[in-house]
């Protein structure tokens, strides 16, 4: 009897279940990429806000603390957005007939609040605490990036489980003497190891995997 | 047959994950559709008293002995209590008043009302509830900063301005003589 398939065809099919495994590899690999992707985790993404508030020359500019505005960053999980009379405090003389200022103007006559656009936002399963960072030497710039240079602001970091762990398991990598936590502008020294393991000493700081510290 | 169904089932889940993700519940600033102004973090209900809002303490809280403005302080001043001072003057006071309290902050420069230094003879004869007051209630053109600074924070600050108001009128007999050579190269720091 011939055969229906020509010798070939044995490698052939082995072949394609090789390759079939290949692509299956490679599609796994293309979803985890995607999902890390800024297009997923929109990291970088400059957000419209209703009043075009920009960090570049409040901070940057000004040198304004963040703490003006972001109140209770040192002493809660929330750092807190700033409310009107926050910006009334100044806008109440500086550009007090700006049209772009208009919204901001007619949240404080009427006592509504202005709807930011939220940009960094974790999902509700998680939980996250400021305090328990920027009382224990993680910068504001460390997780944020260079807000002095954002006109619009945009999230610095993918903020995904990976990102948070990556700090977590190497906390010495990323702590910063506590009086350089609210520059904007800080750089790392070149003996950052160094440093790093003698604050995370002298700060008390332990490694924290476990679940239940960001999932509770 | 079965297998597909339960594939396709595991597909429907996936759209679950938007549930834990936005769970039905309220975090801080997020918008309500219950209450009329559309906040969920509610007002104090008008005629009630907090757990430590009751302000007996009049000194601590209105700077006043009686009804003058009091030149004592309610707290001890000491050092912890200045560097606190010099750490919240920097953040709420130095924008406007300068690193100095000579009136010159980056906000003043663009625009803003120009504040009297604190340096003149006039505020350097006013009492520290003067100036504790001037925070809780604001002054004439500046603002108040009652929501931005709690009490005993204030009180560092004003610890802080009287020590910056001695800073700039001391005599240069009483610098201590290894810091009097620095003063007068002109090199030192605030
Ligand atoms: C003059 C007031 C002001 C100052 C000073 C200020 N901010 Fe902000 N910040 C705001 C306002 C208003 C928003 C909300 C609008 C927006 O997202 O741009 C905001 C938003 C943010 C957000 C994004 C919040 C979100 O929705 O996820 C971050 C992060 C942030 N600020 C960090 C900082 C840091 C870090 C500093 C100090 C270096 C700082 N800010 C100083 C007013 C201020
Ligand atoms: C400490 C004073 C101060 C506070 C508080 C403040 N601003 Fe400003 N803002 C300024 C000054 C000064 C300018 C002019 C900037 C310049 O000349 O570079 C300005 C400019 C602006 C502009 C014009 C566009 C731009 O960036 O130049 C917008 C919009 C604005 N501010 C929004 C806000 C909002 C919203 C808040 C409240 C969260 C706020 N500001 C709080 C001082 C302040
Ligand atoms: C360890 C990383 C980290 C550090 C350090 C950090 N942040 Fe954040 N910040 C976050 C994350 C994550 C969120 C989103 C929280 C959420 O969605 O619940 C956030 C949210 C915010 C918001 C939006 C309001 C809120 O609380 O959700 C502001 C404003 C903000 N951060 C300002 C600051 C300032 C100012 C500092 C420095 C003093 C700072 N952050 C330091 C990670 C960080
Ligand atoms: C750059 C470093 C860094 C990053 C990024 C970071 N953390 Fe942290 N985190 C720390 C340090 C340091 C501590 C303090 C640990 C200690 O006190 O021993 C901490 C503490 C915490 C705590 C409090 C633990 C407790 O029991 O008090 C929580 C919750 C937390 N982190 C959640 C998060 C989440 C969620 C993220 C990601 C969105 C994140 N962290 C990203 C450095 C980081
Ligand atoms: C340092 C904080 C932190 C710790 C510790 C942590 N997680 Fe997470 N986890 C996160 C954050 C942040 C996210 C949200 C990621 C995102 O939005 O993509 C998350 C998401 C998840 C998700 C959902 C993933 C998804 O895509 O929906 C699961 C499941 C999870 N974590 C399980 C765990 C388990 C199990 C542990 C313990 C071994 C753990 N986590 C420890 C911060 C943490
Ligand atoms: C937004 C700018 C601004 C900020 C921030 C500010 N001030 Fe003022 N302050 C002023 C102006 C303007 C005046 C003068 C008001 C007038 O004469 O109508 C003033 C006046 C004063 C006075 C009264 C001076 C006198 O002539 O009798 C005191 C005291 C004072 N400020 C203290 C403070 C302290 C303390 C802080 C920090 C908590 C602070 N100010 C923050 C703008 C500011």
């Amino acid at each position: 009897m011939s055969q229906t398939f020509h010798h070939s065809t044995n490698t052939l099919s082995k072949l394609s279940i090789f390759g079939a495994l290949f692509l299956v590899v490679g599609a796994l690999w293309v979803t985890v990429e995607v999902n890390r992707s800024p297009y997923v985790t929109q990291e970088g993404v400059a957000r419209e806000q209703p009043v075009p508030f920009s960090h570049q020359h409040h901070v940057g500019g000004m040198g304004i603390d963040c703490r003006y505005c972001h109140t209770s960053v040192e002493v809660s999980a929330t750092a807190g957005i700033p409310p009107t009379k926050t910006c009334m405090n100044c806008h109440s003389q500086i550009w007090s007939n700006s049209p772009m200022l208009e919204p901001v103007r007619a949240s404080f006559r009427n006592d509504t609040s202005i709807e930011w656009t939220k940009v960094n936002d974790l999902p509700d399963f998680v939980y996250f605490d400021h305090s328990a960072h920027v009382n224990r030497g993680v910068g504001c710039s460390t997780c944020h990036g260079r807000v002095d240079r954002m006109p619009l602001m945009a999230q610095a970091a993918s903020l995904q489980m990976e990102w948070c762990l990556q700090c977590h398991r190497q906390p010495e990598r990323y702590v910063r003497p506590q009086a350089a936590v609210f520059d904007a502008a800080y750089e790392p020294p070149a003996d950052q190891r160094a440093l790093g393991s003698r604050l995370v000493k002298e700060y008390g700081i332990h490694t924290r995997t476990s679940c239940s510290t960001c999932h509770r | 047959m079965k297998r597909l169904c339960v594939l396709c089932g595991m597909f429907l889940l996936i759209a679950c994950r938007r549930d834990m993700q936005d769970q039905p519940k309220y975090r801080p600033f997020r918008k309500s559709t219950f209450f009329g102004d559309e906040r969920s973090a509610r007002p104090q209900v008008a005629g009630t008293v907090g757990r430590g809002q009751l302000h007996e303490d009049n000194l601590l809280f209105s700077g006043k002995s009686g009804t003058v403005f009091a030149d004592t302080f309610p707290v001890p001043v000491d050092e912890a209590l200045l560097r606190r001072g010099q750490e919240r003057y920097r953040i709420y006071c130095s924008p406007c008043h300068g690193l100095l309290g000579r009136g010159d902050g980056m906000v003043v420069r663009r625009g803003y009302r120009p504040p009297s230094s604190f340096h003149v003879e006039r505020l350097r004869a006013q009492p520290a509830g003067y100036f504790f007051d001037a925070i809780s209630h604001g002054f004439g053109a500046m603002p108040d900063y009652a929501a931005q600074i709690p009490v005993r924070d204030r009180w560092a600050i004003v610890a802080y301005v009287r020590a910056l108001q001695l800073s700039q009128n001391v005599p240069l007999a009483d610098v201590p003589a290894d810091e009097r050579a620095e003063l007068e190269k002109g090199t030192a720091t605030p």
